[in-house]
């Protein structure tokens, strides 16, 4: 039976570079996926396509390919990325550069583009999935409508002959399941094959949360050098099976129970994981250990797509401001609450508009709330913040104004003041009908 | 004892809802989740953190089982006011839940 392996060499953005150039010296892998496109990033990145044409695409896509590309062109290893961000088109010619400086002109490079339906929203004026409203009523802070495309086009650049496929917006899963569906010739139609490869998918796009990261808890699960923490593979058969792997010497370990734990990751009902290709069913996966950091992952399903594609859309949401400092040694935690009346009176008395704040205690409270922290004994220190809404960003930066001011006009020794004002890009859904978005293929010379 | 002796646990987050995942560390303390760490459990658990409904996916193939939790995240991972916008320190939280162990050897 014909296998490929598939490596993950990013689980983020900003995730590390080296064990992307691990997987490909010594991982055995014919394709490298990196999936570096957060849920509002797209938006951020079309804000800085507006004001330059060439940029919009991840800010990391030059240090990453650089890093990879001398062993990936010498393999005939084949990279698939949504580095695209906001300019798939941009960051393809910029890797076509790339790769010319290294020598390895030949290489083919493809950017998908067409995720971009910000027009197609605003025509159709879709209703918004997480609170009532449409895209129109965004008005003038709508930014972005970017839809979660598929594998297809994906899979046509490789069939095509692309060495590098540059994406967008698109499904996380979908990236790995492209190169399933070119190597075998699977069927788009083929929901149980494609459910099994969106498990595939799933399991190896977030990387090193399935070889040990967001895992270890000291005692209790204890994992071997994180600080060389390798990638994982899979190894995926054209029948849909499928082992989830790593370099062997590399940091941190594939066991069962990171692999339930990276399967149930972002899954709210198993039976139903929506996706672009398909509508996959978790809900009898099973996952058994095979040999060291070897697990065998079966059992993934699925059922027809749905006539949609979900859309992110980004819009400016809010201002948001806010305030910290410190306090330490005995009587830290009741400066610290003192320090927090002050400031939730000092907002009051000199008027400053918000329409949410928070009040807490670094170290205290501030992760889980007030309720769920009174069984914590008083600590050396504590850190005052306080963050709040607003309107704009005057109002903003008069919130970590009053906390600064604690200084010399709150509690003793107070200390490390620290303040920030940002706007806030959030992102909501919508659901667009399909045949809406055109998705293109669209070939760079290097 | 603690949730934490028999069972490991991840946060993910979509938008404003977060979803902890429970997995026996040994599958005979599956029945013993299943029955103890159910949804109103879970819910009075993160009472002034999750302010919609929690609702429990049972999965006996990996003796586990997955809790959605709806306005958990102070309005969604990209405009929260929260320090752990994403609530990723959330599955701590839920391992601290007390469980009676009952006849069931530990």
């Amino acid at each position: 039976m014909r296998t490929i392996r598939i490596g993950s060499g990013a689980g983020y953005s900003g995730d590390r570079i080296e064990p992307a150039v691990e997987l490909a010296e010594k991982g055995d892998i014919q394709y490298l996926v990196f999936e570096c496109l957060g849920e509002r990033t797209v938006a951020l990145a079309q804000q800085a396509r507006m004001k330059n044409p060439e940029a919009g695409y991840d800010p990391l896509l030059e240090e990453r390919m650089r890093a990879v590309l001398p062993v990936c062109g010498a393999k005939g290893i084949k990279i698939v990325t949504n580095m695209g961000a906001a300019n798939p088109e941009a960051a393809a010619r910029k890797t076509a550069e790339i790769a010319k400086s290294l020598g390895l002109s030949s290489l083919k490079i493809a950017a998908i583009v067409g995720d971009d339906v910000l027009d197609a929203c605003k025509d159709g004026d879709l209703p918004i999935m997480e609170f009532d409203g449409t895209i129109k009523q965004l008005g003038n802070r709508l930014l972005s409508a970017n839809a979660y495309l598929g594998a297809e086009p994906m899979a046509e650049a490789l069939k095509s002959g692309a060495d590098i496929v540059i994406t967008g917006r698109a499904s996380d899963p979908a990236l790995f399941l492209a190169p399933m569906i070119h190597a075998f010739g699977w069927a788009m139609d083929d929901w149980n094959l494609l459910g099994q490869g969106t498990v595939a998918g799933h399991l190896l796009e977030c990387a090193g949360q399935i070889t040990g990261g967001y895992f270890a808890d000291p005692g209790y699960k204890d994992v071997p050098d994180l600080a060389r923490l390798g990638f994982p593979i899979g190894e995926v058969g054209e029948d849909g099976s499928l082992v989830i792997t790593k370099v062997v010497g590399s940091g941190g370990a594939v066991t069962a129970r990171t692999c339930k734990e990276q399967l149930l990751y972002e899954v709210h009902d198993p039976r139903q994981y929506f996706q672009p290709d398909v509508v996959a069913d978790f809900s009898q996966v099973i996952i058994e250990e095979i040999g060291p950091d070897r697990v065998c992952v079966s059992g993934g399903r699925g059922h027809q797509r749905t006539e949609t594609l979900k859309v992110s859309v980004g819009y400016v949401d809010s201002y948001i401001g806010e305030g910290q400092i410190s306090y330490a040694g005995p009587g830290a935690l009741a400066r610290g609450r003192l320090a927090l009346e002050i400031v939730r009176e000092r907002l009051k008395v000199t008027g400053v508009e918000s329409s949410e704040l928070r009040f807490e205690l670094v170290g205290v409270d501030s992760l889980h709330g007030a309720e769920i922290s009174t069984r914590a004994n008083e600590p050396y220190e504590v850190r005052v913040r306080v963050a709040g809404r607003t309107e704009n960003l005057r109002e903003a930066v008069r919130i970590g104004n009053e906390v600064e001011t604690l200084y010399t006009n709150g509690p003793a020794a107070g200390g490390g003041a620290w303040k920030s004002a940002r706007d806030v890009v959030a992102v909501a859904s919508v659901l667009l009908p399909r045949d809406l978005a055109k998705p293109q293929v669209r070939f760079v010379g290097a | 004892m603690k949730l934490r002796e028999i069972a490991h646990s991840r946060t993910g987050d979509k938008g404003n809802i977060s979803n902890i995942s429970v997995i026996a560390y040994d599958a005979k303390h599956y029945p013993l989740l299943r029955e103890q760490v159910t949804s109103e459990r879970v819910k009075a658990h993160f009472a002034g953190v999750v302010e919609g409904e929690v609702v429990r996916y049972e999965l006996p193939n990996l003796s586990a089982l997955n809790f959605v939790m709806t306005q958990a995240l102070g309005g969604g991972v990209t405009r929260s006011l929260a320090l752990d916008a994403h609530g990723k320190s959330l599955s701590s939280a839920l391992l601290d839940l007390d469980i009676d162990p009952g006849s069931d050897d530990k």
